[in-house]
C-alpha cells in the first residue's frame, strides 16, 4: 500500500469515525464560510442591487444639444450609445411657451410614459395623460388658474414671428389652439410644479414644427467610473449631442454606494476574524483532546514533520468540506438578504465557489498550525504515561 | 557486544536520583524482567531504553550506538526502526481498526503491507478481529494488537511495560504466552512488570530499589516452552 494511500485512510477515519467530534469543527468551518461567501457576494452586488434602487432618484444623465439645437433622431442615437441593458429610461422634453387664458405658460412636450421612468418620484393626483389631448398640470399652475382633475383647458401658441410683430399682446393671434383634459396634477416640489406637459405630438401639433428636442434625461444603470466612461461615449459617438451627469444624483450615489461598500467590507474583515479565532478555538480543543495520540504516534516513530501533516491534512480537509458547504449556504444567505433588503434575486457568482474553498482552507490550516505545532512538543513519555 | 548495555547511568531531577549509578547489559535473543516497588526507576528506565528520554549521566549503547549522545530527532528514529513498545495501558489509535492500528506502524517505519500486517494479528490469534475498533475489543485483545503492532517492524528489542497489568488471567497468559514465542523467534524482550510471577518467566530478573540495581537474579529452570499457568 502506498503511504499516501494509508494517510487519505487515517484522515477520512478521524473524520469519518468521530463524527460528532467533526460535525461540531465542520459546523464551525462552515458557518464562518456561509457567512464570509454570504458577505462578499452582497458586497460585489451592492452597486447592482442599489444602483436600481438609485434609479428613484431620477435620471442621472442628460442630453443636451452641443449646438443650437437637436432632433429626437439625435437623441435617439445618442441614447444608442449606452448598452441597452443598462439603459432604465429616456425621456426627450421640449419646451415652448404657450398660452393658457391669454398668460404664458411654459409647456414640455414629452414622452409621458418614458417619464415615469425616468422620474418615478413624480406624484400625480389623478391619472397619467394616456392620449393625446390630456395632460398634466404642474400643481403651481393649476393653483394659479385654479384647475382641478376633469377640466378642460385651451392652450395656444403663438408662433415667435407672430409675437415678435406685436408689442401689445390684445392684437396677438393665436395661431393654433388644442382643448385638453386635464387628467393629473404635478406634485415634485421643484421647479416642474410651473410647467405643463403633453404628449409632443400634440405640442408638434401645436407649434407646427417637428423631430425637435431640448433635452433629454436618462436613467442609466451604472454609477461611478462606469458611468463617466457612458459620458466619454456619447461624446464620440455622437456629434449632435453632448452628455453629462447629473451631479447632484450621482455624486451622491458614489458617496452612498463607497459607504455602503466599506460597511460591509468592514463587517466581512471583521467575520473573517471572528471566523479564524473560532477556527483556531476549535482546533485547539480537538488537537488537546488528542494529546495522547500524538504522544503514542511520536513513541511508536512519528517524526514532528508527519504529525504535522497528518493534523493539517485533516484540518484542510474540514476547510474543503467547510468551504463547498458555505459556498452554497452563502449563496442562500446572500439571496435571502437581497429578497428581503433589495426585493431582488441576487446573481449566482461561480468564481466566488473556488475563492470561498481557498479562503476556508487557508483560514482552518492557518488556525490549526499553532495548536498543531505545540502538540509536536508533547512528550511522548509523559502522556503515555497519563500526565 | 550486547544488544543494549548502560554504563554508569544516572538520571536525576533536583534532589532526586531517579536512576542512580546503573549499569547492565542484554543480550541478543535474551528476555529481562524489570521488577521493583513503585517509584524505583522502573519507568524512567523503560523511558531512558525506549529513546524516550536522556540520562543525566552515563552511556546507553543499543546496538553499538550511545543513544545519550543522540538527538530528539535520532531518537525518533531510532525508536521507530529497533524499538517495539507494550503499554500497559494499550494506547491504540480509537478511530482505527485493529489492522490500521498495525499498519499505523508500519506507516511510520516503512511502507503499510495490510497483508503484512493482518499475518501480524493472525500470530497474536486476532486475524478475525482485524476490521474492529479498540472500543469493539476486549483489554486482552486490544493488548494483543499493541503486541502485534510492537513487532510488524521486527524490532532489535521489544520493550513492554506492565503489558499484564490491565488484563484478567485468561488474557494474562495469552500474552505472557506471546512472549513466549517471540522469543523463541530470537526476539529481545524486557518487561517490566509488579508481578513476580511474570517476572519469573523470564531468563533474567533484575530489581531496582530506589533507583540503584538492587538485585539480579537468574531463572534456571527457564526453558522457554512454559505455558504460562498462575496456577
Amino acid at each position: 500500500m502506498k503511504k499516501s494511500t494509508m494517510f487519505v485512510r487515517m484522515i477520512t477515519a478521524s473524520l469519518m469515525r468521530r463524527r460528532s467530534r467533526m460535525v461540531v469543527a465542520l459546523l464551525s468551518i462552515a458557518i464562518g464560510a456561509t457567512v464570509l461567501s454570504g458577505l462578499v457576494t452582497i458586497y460585489y452586488d451592492v452597486p447592482r442591487q442599489m444602483g436600481a434602487q438609485f434609479r428613484n432618484y431620477g435620471a442621472n444623465m442628460i442630453l443636451t444639444p452641443s449646438g443650437d439645437s437637436m432632433t429626437l433622431d439625435d437623441v435617439a442615437a445618442g441614447a444608442a450609445c449606452i448598452p441597452s441593458d443598462q439603459l432604465v429610461g429616456m425621456t426627450p422634453y421640449r419646451y415652448e411657451t404657450v398660452r393658457i387664458r391669454e398668460t404664458p405658460v411654459v409647456a414640455a412636450g414629452t414622452d409621458l410614459e418614458s417619464a415615469k421612468k425616468t422620474s418615478p418620484f413624480w406624484s400625480v393626483e389623478g391619472e397619467w395623460p394616456s392620449a393625446n389631448g390630456e395632460l398634466l398640470l404642474g400643481a403651481a399652475v393649476a393653483e394659479q388658474y385654479r384647475l382641478k382633475v376633469g377640466d378642460t383647458i385651451e392652450v395656444t401658441y403663438t408662433p415667435e414671428e407672430l409675437a415678435d410683430a406685436s408689442a401689445d399682446p390684445a392684437t396677438v393671434t393665436a395661431d393654433e389652439m388644442i382643448l385638453f383634459d386635464v387628467t393629473g396634477i404635478l406634485d415634485t416640489g421643484g421647479s416642474e410644479e410651473d410647467h405643463i406637459y403633453m404628449y409632443m405630438a400634440d405640442l408638434e401639433t401645436l407649434t407646427g414644427t417637428a423631430n425637435k428636442a431640448d433635452v433629454a434625461e436618462l436613467s442609466v444603470s451604472a454609477s461611478g467610473d462606469v458611468l463617466a466612461g457612458y459620458v466619454e461615449r456619447v461624446a464620440q459617438g455622437s456629434d449632435a449631442v453632448s452628455a453629462r451627469l447629473v451631479k447632484r444624483v450621482t455624486a451622491s450615489e458614489a458617496t452612498v454606494l463607497s459607504k455602503l461598500q466599506a460597511l460591509v467590507l468592514l463587517v466581512t474583515t471583521v467575520v473573517l476574524a471572528l471566523t479564524m479565532i473560532c477556527v483556531a478555538t476549535t482546533m485547539t480543543a480537538v488537537v488537546t483532546e488528542r494529546r495522547k495520540e500524538i504522544g503514542l504516534r511520536k513513541a511508536i516513530g512519528a517524526s514532528d514533520s508527519s504529525i504535522i501533516k497528518e493534523f493539517m491534512g485533516e484540518s484542510m480537509l474540514l476547510g474543503l468540506l467547510g468551504g463547498v458547504l458555505g459556498s452554497m449556504l452563502g449563496f442562500l444567505f446572500a439571496q435571502e438578504v437581497s429578497v428581503h433588503v433589495f426585493s431582488s434575486t441576487i446573481s449566482f457568482r461561480p468564481l466566488l465557489v473556488p475563492i470561498t474553498i481557498i479562503v476556508s482552507i487557508a483560514v482552518t490550516g492557518l488556525s490549526s498550525l499553532l495548536p498543531i505545532r505545540s502538540a509536536t512538543e508533547v512528550d511522548p513519555a509523559l502522556v503515555l504515561k497519563g500526565e | 557486544m550486547s544488544l543494549l548495555e548502560l554504563k554508569n547511568v544516572y538520571k536525576i531531577y533536583g534532589e532526586l536520583h531517579a536512576l542512580d549509578d546503573v549499569s547492565l547489559k542484554v543480550e541478543k535473543g535474551e528476555w529481562v524482567s524489570i521488577m521493583g516497588p513503585s517509584g524505583s526507576g522502573k519507568s524512567t528506565m523503560m523511558n531512558i531504553i525506549g529513546c524516550m528520554d536522556k540520562p543525566s549521566k552515563g552511556e546507553v549503547l543499543l546496538d553499538g550506538v550511545d543513544i545519550s549522545k543522540q538527538s530528539a530527532k535520532e531518537l525518533t528514529t531510532i525508536r521507530r526502526d529497533k524499538i517495539g513498545l507494550i503499554f500497559q495501558q494499550f494506547h491504540l489509535v480509537n478511530y482505527l481498526t485493529a489492522l490500521e492500528n498495525v499498519m499505523l506502524a508500519q506507516y511510520y517505519h516503512s511502507l503499510p503491507d495490510e497483508k503484512e500486517a493482518l499475518e501480524a494479528l493472525d500470530r497474536v490469534g486476532l486475524a478475525d478481529r482485524a476490521r474492529h475498533l479498540p472500543s469493539q475489543l476486549s483489554g486482552g485483545e486490544q493488548q494483543r494488537v499493541c503486541v502485534a503492532r510492537a513487532l510488524i517492524n521486527y524490532p532489535e528489542i521489544i520493550l513492554a511495560d506492565e503489558p499484564t497489568g490491565n488484563l484478567d488471567e485468561a488474557n494474562e497468559a495469552i500474552v505472557v504466552d506471546l512472549f513466549h514465542k517471540l522469543h523463541n523467534e530470537g526476539t529481545t524482550l524486557i518487561v517490566v512488570t509488579h508481578d513476580p510471577e511474570v517476572a519469573e518467566v523470564a531468563q533474567r530478573t533484575l530489581v531496582l530499589r530506589s533507583g540503584r540495581l538492587a538485585k539480579e537474579v537468574v531463572n534456571q529452570n527457564f526453558t522457554g516452552q512454559i505455558h504460562f499457568d498462575r496456577s
